[in-house]
């Protein structure tokens, strides 16, 4: 069978690419395209290691078809940072050593970046359930919760 | 904070400072490379076919329709393996050859469903995939057992004829005893004696990142980029099942996405080897979710029975236990952690301590965390809980009279030397946690508090470092452990202490098989603890150069040179009068002065310390519904010395995590035909973050006096509490005690419905 053609936009910039009908979002982000940041922990959407934004949600991209991609706008972890500039998420992540072997970390770094976006102020049980469908096994949470309300508080410091 | 922390603090004292991790910039971007990251030119794929049987003998295995699939390049079988024959054995550390030729692909039988029987390559996954399927397998179907006790029955289907128990074949491949005085003396001094039996499910070790690599061979010489727990291990392995020299693999540690002792042995390199040396490609495998709880190494189900005794004043005199472990497919459960550990953190005078290892029909055991030490001090806690009970005493309390202390003999061997269990307790004790009320009952949910204490052997071993001063006198350090979950860190702060500079000047490193000597595991909490001392050994010499670098310029003896504050100073005014050189000055002037300058050391590290630590757990239980919630956990470990506090804390607060899902909601559940009926993130239900509260971690540090900088090990003693700790918890919210795991909602709901009959 022929393969689709897709336009679409990745961490701002125009990018085509060729795929399979049945072919994923994250198959293609992890191989033509080469933005291996994002990690397949299940192929099932219940580990979240592939979360990307399209059009500022989050989805799965391992439950996303690449050719859903057309017109879109994706985000990757890829396009977190700005250059050597890093997010405040990604920075206090360092700071507090909010990961271990950082399999999860860049999933859980786009679902709280999304969440930032959208609740500048969230209590401990907001950014729990929140982040409900991204699984650490290293940590414990403990120091991602924390790395994540501290964050908030920052960055609301520095909007004021 | 860390960063500010830092500066705050004198410059040179790195220990036990919160730095930032070398490896942590490209984490949070995306760029550090894991295994299944890595592609090559001409690269192809490799798929795995695997037994829907649990048992059966493998009569035929036809391979041609496969290999005419278009796309295929090679496949596959048992025969393209190096047989290890099943009369005698070839250990590699703790594995046995002749079971990991069979692991990795089913020779006469197959084991267990999801045993490797052949491998595909081909030009894409989806081809593989479709390949494996046009393999034809001819098998004659054999009754099959999983659960140990079952297995354990004179009449259970025998998995190896070649294993026997007491002259007969059995499914009983080992058994080790511990024993300490005379049980029965003991026993007669009792006033109070409880004896229960304790059953636990297989558990899986739960890495994120499933078993991933690539392989190349290129004029007989072989590249494995792999995700593992050690390259030394992956070479070895590889060497051992292709038939190729380990001078001519090259084992790369790729980024490890999580291990827990679960990726201390291999399953798809040696696969991926063989096909690539077949085809002349490079062949990249990747296992799915799926595949990893079926076919890699879950810890062992248990059966265990714990008989304690005690004076009515509080002293216990003696114990007896018996730990069953499922071995899977093949011999090797933890029974030594679980014998050894489960009474170790008490000064009982009289214990005989039984481990037996015992095959079943389920994949092959791996590590995980403390192998076996978790199962054993479940029935341990769970037993000292209804002692204190039943003595009318505090269960701390009743805990810290019977504490291992120094000079106390444990069952396993060791006399103990200072050890800092006591302040576990003693910290516990005082914490704000247990002296804070539960709340009440309340909308009909009850509420509890569990208390448990755990042991864990730690490890020293093999390592080997390198530590070169560049020519700007910033340093390069490589070591050859795999860094799982800030290793890297903890050898900057120390490198950067011993040589008195900013960590920041600092770059660690791991090393593949060809650029750093042997190193074994990341596992065994060994790492922080041996790569210290090669670390530290290896900069000691680094110094001792430096200073006689300086010497040579200032024209004086090396002896009157010191080395402060990353500098070389005269070591009095004896010495001469001369401005300090720092290392950046004396690096600049290292070719006039001798040549390079860096130093190695290789070591097979001794004087690890056994760690300790006491959890403290409330709970709410909805009697409605059956749910569990924890509602607070706070951690007490004997670290020795925490070289980097944050990831000393996230190990306590992970371990933690993993034995509450072990607890309450893991499970491996296997449906009527053997098969595993759950292997997905959504039905092998782990804590995911709304599960849980904040992790409480005290660090308490006793020093190991020898280790260099004092360090115990930290990363498994957290998983072997909290199964008691839980435990406990919900028996003072119900008054009703569980004696098998997990305690998930169906369970407690059925034990709450028994109860309202």
């Amino acid at each position: 069978m022929a393969k689709l053609h897709v336009s679409t936009t990745i961490n701002g910039e125009p990018q085509e690419f060729l795929c399979e009908a049945d072919q994923s979002m994250l198959d293609v982000l992890r191989g033509p395209l080469g933005l291996t940041g994002s990690k397949e922990g299940c192929g099932t959407g219940d580990c979240g290691a592939c979360t990307i934004t399209v059009n500022g949600r989050i989805v799965c991209s391992c439950l996303m078809l690449a050719a859903e991609a057309e017109g879109q706008k994706i985000g990757t972890i890829e396009g977190m940072a700005d250059g050597e500039k890093l997010h405040p998420l990604q920075q206090k992540f360092l700071e507090q050593a909010a990961l271990q072997c950082g399999i999860c970390t860049p999933g859980v770094l786009m679902a709280a970046k999304s969440l930032l976006e959208r609740n500048p102020n969230p209590s401990e049980h907001d950014v729990r359930f929140w982040l409900a469908g991204n699984l650490c096994r290293c940590t414990g949470y403990d120091k991602i919760i924390r790395a994540v309300m501290e964050t908030a508080a920052d960055m609301r410091g520095a909007a004021r | 904070m860390s960063t500010k922390e830092s500066t705050s603090a004198n410059d040179n004292k790195w220990i036990g400072q919160r730095t930032i991790r070398p490896d942590g910039a490209d984490k949070v971007t995306g760029r550090a490379a894991f295994a299944a990251d890595t592609t090559m030119p001409g690269m192809i794929w490799g798929k795995v076919l695997r037994s829907p049987h649990p048992h059966a003998r493998i009569k035929s295995i036809n391979t041609r329709k496969a290999e005419a699939y278009p796309g295929v390049k090679a496949v596959i079988t048992a025969k393209d393996i190096v047989d290890f024959p099943l009369d005698k054995s070839v250990m590699l550390g703790i594995q046995d050859m002749r079971w990991m030729c069979r692991n990795v692909m089913a020779r006469e039988k197959v084991l267990f469903a999801g045993h490797p029987l052949a491998a595909v390559a081909a030009t894409t996954e989806k081809i593989a995939a479709e390949a494996c399927k046009l393999i034809e397998v001819e098998y004659e179907v054999l009754p099959f057992v999983i659960d140990v006790e079952e297995a354990m029955k004179p009449n259970a289907p025998v998995l190896h004829d070649f294993v026997k128990f007491e002259g007969k074949p059995s499914n009983i491949a080992g058994r080790l005893e511990h024993k300490l005085g005379d049980i029965d003396t003991g026993f007669a001094k009792a006033d109070v004696v409880i004896e229960r039996s304790f059953r636990t499910k297989p558990v899986h070790q739960g890495y994120i990142e499933p078993h991933a690599c690539l392989v190349s061979v290129s004029d007989g010489k072989a590249t494995v980029w792999s995700s593992s727990q050690g390259q030394f291990m992956v070479r070895a392995m590889c060497a051992y099942m292709s038939g190729i020299p380990q001078n001519d693999i090259r084992a790369i540690p790729a980024e490890i996405g999580g291990g827990f002792g679960g990726k201390t042995i291999v399953y798809l390199e040696p696969l991926a080897l063989v096909l690539a040396k077949k085809t002349g490609r490079p062949v990249k495998m990747i296992m799915t979710r799926t595949e990893v709880f079926h076919a890699s190494g879950p810890t062992s189900g248990s059966y265990s029975t714990i008989k304690m005794g005690a004076t009515k004043d509080g002293m216990l005199v003696a114990a007896r236990g018996t730990f069953c472990l499922q071995a899977g497919a093949f011999p090797g459960s933890p029974i030594r952690g679980a014998a050894g550990c489960a009474f170790a953190p008490y000064n009982i005078p009289n214990v005989y301590s039984e481990g037996f290892d015992v095959v079943s029909n389920r994949s092959k055991v791996a590590a995980y965390r403390a192998p076996g030490a978790p199962i054993g001090a479940y029935g341990t806690e769970c037993v000292m809980d209804e002692l204190a009970e039943a003595l009318k005493m505090d269960p701390l309390e009743f805990r810290l009279k019977n504490a291992a202390r120094m000079g106390t003999k444990a069952a396993h061997g060791p006399v103990f030397p200072r050890i800092g269990f006591v302040e576990t307790i003693e910290q516990a004790k005082a914490h704000a946690h247990y002296t804070t009320a539960l709340p009440k009952a309340r909308n009909g949910k009850l509420y509890g508090r569990g208390v448990a204490s755990g042991f864990w052997f730690n490890a020293g071993g093999e390592s080997s470092a390198q530590v070169n001063v560049n020519e700007d006198g910033t340093v390069v350090v490589i070591t050859g452990h795999p860094d799982i979950g800030g290793s890297r860190a903890s050898t900057a702060n120390i490198t950067a202490e011993v040589l008195g500079i900013d960590y920041r000047k600092v770059s660690v490193l791991i090393g593949d098989t060809s650029t750093i000597g042997f190193s074994n595991l990341t596992g065994g909490s060994r790492v922080t603890y041996a790569s210290a001392m090669v670390v530290t050994q290896s900069t000691e010499q680094v110094i001792a150069t430096l200073r006689e670098r300086a010497a040579k310029i200032w024209k004086i003896d090396p002896d009157a040179v010191v080395w402060e504050n990353g500098e070389a100073r005269p070591a009095g005014d004896n010495a001469g009068k001369f401005e300090p050189l720092s290392l950046g000055q004396i690096a600049a002037q290292a070719s006039a002065t001798g040549g390079p300058i860096g130093a190695g050391k290789q070591l097979n590290t001794t004087g690890a310390e056994g760690g300790f630590a006491t959890h403290l757990c409330d709970v709410e239980v909805d009697p409605d519904l059956g749910i569990v919630r924890v509602l607070r956990y706070t951690s007490f470990q004997d670290v020795g010395r925490a070289i980097h506090p944050s990831y000393v804390e996230g190990q306590m607060q992970g371990g933690a995590a993993q034995g509450i899902g072990w607890a309450l909601s893991e499970e491996y559940i296997f449906d009527k035909n053997g098969k595993l009926d759950n292997p997905s993130f959504l039905d092998y239900r782990m804590p995911v973050c709304s599960d849980l509260p904040m992790l409480d971690s005290v660090i308490i540090e006793v020093p190991n006096t020898k280790h260099p900088q004092g360090v115990r090990g930290v990363g498994e003693v957290p998983l072997v509490p909290p199964l008691g700790a839980v435990s406990n918890a919900i028996y003072n919210a119900l008054g009703r005690r569980f004696y098998s795991l997990p305690m998930s909602p169906p369970k407690v709901l059925a034990a709450m419905d028994l109860a309202a009959e």
